[in-house]
């Protein structure tokens, strides 16, 4: 978006939204949100039928884990501790606008936040995914199910404490002539390890 | 009275006409549909965490196999994703190729669009006839990536390497005599460029062959029209993008509403449908076809007229050249450290979409500041689509279903994962 849209869309969420915004980010021109789990309804509601915004289509709905991570915008209004936070991408075709919207959830253990489905029909299957995958709690949606994990599964598998070999495998046992699940037999393993450097490494010296 | 109650029926995964491994539930009163339940994530990989586990570099592979019909258009949101955040300039040659691989993707995934749907709806030749001009399009993958799907040619920074001066050509044998080879062999004398410039001076023939096939084919008519009708404030409260928003008659394309790379200095038109039944979707993506290629031809112009890189020089992102690694200390440094331990993206997170064929297929990437993303999240526009499969499909017969799949233009890789 260019520089102005992003300064009239900036002017018109703070003029719409008001004390529910809790902070704002502009960055490679795109604006980030906050809004409180609590006022995740009212402020939907708000950004969709507002006639300066108008976000009409929910483009996106994923579940984060910032368990061992979070960035300067959720330090900034004390967020940091917040574990899980859902990030609504939304898009309005009549404007031309893109935004992004955090919500962090207010309980580590048990996060939950009001479900966007009333507002958006297509947050319905992006809902499930988000509790299938995290174990975020949408409460107010018609059918949260698991979506895409198998029949049965346990566990959210992209927490950052879930491994990636998972905890169960699958195999046919001939004596019991039946596929059988039994705990994991291969070694986990890391080819590239994860390194972060500091700032300004391999810099010249000028 | 008889006690009427209703059927349910389980619709896939192993059905012809499922588009891959789509388990659906189907509730039936006789043959009206009353409600219809999708089962996904039997092909669910992971795509998302493995991607936490490998460096940006090794990923690109894993976006091939997303959406297994339009490779590169995978490929290119993901690494628009990382050159946003890396702040980095693509070379303009760079954007061109790619703008053109992404048109042939197009050309591509619209070929098999149209093969599976006329297949699922009746019409057995279109499926023959869609991948004859497949196989020349994947020849073109195959010369510029020696892949003939699974491309991984767009990488951060540019595209791997230059367009090829030559074809690969074909040999005569037992069955195909020499003098057969050579006709066969005519138009891949020349470069790559000679042979996609070829290839758009024909398709429009082809195009107007499917549309006499099918356009106002009765048969054809009778199973589309009025069919998976969706007003255009639900095809946005759906979150449809793509042909499918298109069809009902909204006009939005992100290539001429938020351009990319080059695409605003492209002449190009949007197709945009009235009713938005399968019908109108069909013929937006027919005449894509055709403004696909007007695109490629345009990018084969300016590609002849115009020589230069095709990555960027930023050896801390692109690999050096092979004699430069060989010779130079500081680029066989830079060569060692981007394949073992990758390159590191600022921390920061950033939200990319493309026009895929499908819809807008979007990468949402957060960054910690390692050598491997903090999260990727992959908007797959067909997700959004099937979940509305519900709605199209109520109050249809059982085999309207089959052309709402068709048209939605269902992808497993993409849905699942």
């Amino acid at each position: 978006m260019s520089t102005t849209q992003l300064e009239n869309l900036a002017a018109a969420l703070k003029g719409v939204l008001g004390d529910k915004l809790v902070g704002l980010q502009t960055h490679f021109g795109e604006i980030t949100i906050i809004v409180r789990a609590e006022d995740i309804i009212t402020a939907c509601t708000n950004l969709r039928d507002n006639s300066q915004l108008r976000f009409d289509t929910l483009i996106d709905l994923c579940g984060i884990d910032y368990s061992t991570y979070g960035d300067e915008l959720s330090a900034k209004h004390g967020l940091r501790n917040k574990r899980f936070a859902v990030i609504y991408h939304l898009l309005s075709v009549e404007k031309n606008y893109r935004l992004r919207v955090r919500v962090l959830t207010e309980n580590n253990e048990f996060p939950v936040v009001d479900s966007v489905t009333e507002i958006w029909p297509t947050a319905n299957w992006f809902e499930r995914e988000a509790f299938d995958l995290y174990g975020v709690i949408f409460t107010g949606h018609p059918d949260l199910r698991r979506l895409l994990t198998d029949y049965g599964f346990i566990g959210n598998p992209f927490r950052k404490d879930f491994p990636i070999t998972g905890h169960v495998e699958m195999r046919y046992d001939a004596e019991q002539k039946r596929v059988i699940y039994q705990p994991v037999t291969i070694e986990p393993r890391e080819i590239t390890p994860l390194v972060i450097r500091e700032e300004h490494y391999g810099d010249c010296e000028s | 009275m008889a006690e009427i109650r209703n059927y349910t029926m389980n619709f896939g995964p192993q059905h012809p006409a499922a588009h891959g491994v789509l388990r659906l539930v189907l509730e039936l009163d006789g043959e009206v549909v009353k409600r219809a339940d999708p089962h996904i994530g039997l092909l669910h990989r992971a795509t998302e965490k493995l991607a936490e586990n490998k460096t940006y570099l090794q990923s690109v592979p894993y976006m091939d196999r997303l959406d297994y019909v339009s490779m590169m258009v995978n490929e290119h949101a993901y690494v628009m994703a990382i050159e946003k955040l890396l702040q980095i300039e693509v070379p303009i040659r760079a954007q061109y190729i790619r703008v053109m691989f992404d048109e042939i993707t197009r050309i591509l995934n619209h070929l098999l669009w149209i093969g599976a749907h006329a297949l699922d709806v009746g019409a057995m030749t279109m499926f023959l006839y869609a991948f004859r001009e497949r196989e020349d399009l994947m020849d073109c993958y195959e010369a510029v990536s020696g892949a003939r799907l699974h491309a991984a040619y767009y990488r951060p920074g540019g595209v791997y390497r230059d367009l090829p001066d030559t074809m690969p050509k074909y040999q005569s044998s037992k069955i195909h005599s020499e003098k057969e080879t050579r006709i066969r062999n005519a138009n891949r004398e020349g470069t790559l460029l000679d042979f996609i410039e070829d290839f758009t001076n024909r398709f429009p023939t082809y195009v107007d062959e499917y549309e006499t096939l099918l356009t106002d084919n009765r048969i054809w008519k009778q199973r589309l029209v009025d069919i998976g009708v969706v007003s255009p404030e639900r095809a946005k409260a759906l979150g449809f993008t793509g042909p499918m928003l298109r069809g009902s008659g909204v006009e939005w394309d992100l290539r001429k509403k938020q351009p990319y790379e080059v695409y605003d200095r492209l002449d190009f038109d949007i197709p945009v449908g009235v009713n938005g039944d399968c019908y109108d979707r069909y013929l937006v993506r027919m005449e894509e076809f055709r403004q696909s290629n007007r695109i490629i031809k345009q990018c084969v112009d300016w590609l002849r007229k115009n020589p230069g890189p095709v990555i960027t020089d930023n050896h801390k992102v692109a690999p050096p050249s092979r004699v430069d690694m060989k010779q130079n200390m500081e680029e066989m440094i830079h060569h060692f450290k981007l394949f073992t331990e990758g390159f590191h993206v600022p921390p920061g997170e950033a939200y990319v979409a493309v026009e895929h064929p499908k819809g807008e297929f979007g990468i949402y990437l957060v960054s910690n500041g390692a050598n491997k993303p903090y999260r990727l999240k992959i908007r797959a526009p067909g997700f959004a689509h099937l979940a509305a499969l519900d709605e199209m499909s109520r109050g249809h017969m059982i085999s309207d279903v089959v052309a709402i799949i068709g048209t939605q233009d269902i992808v497993f890789g993409e849905i699942d994962r």
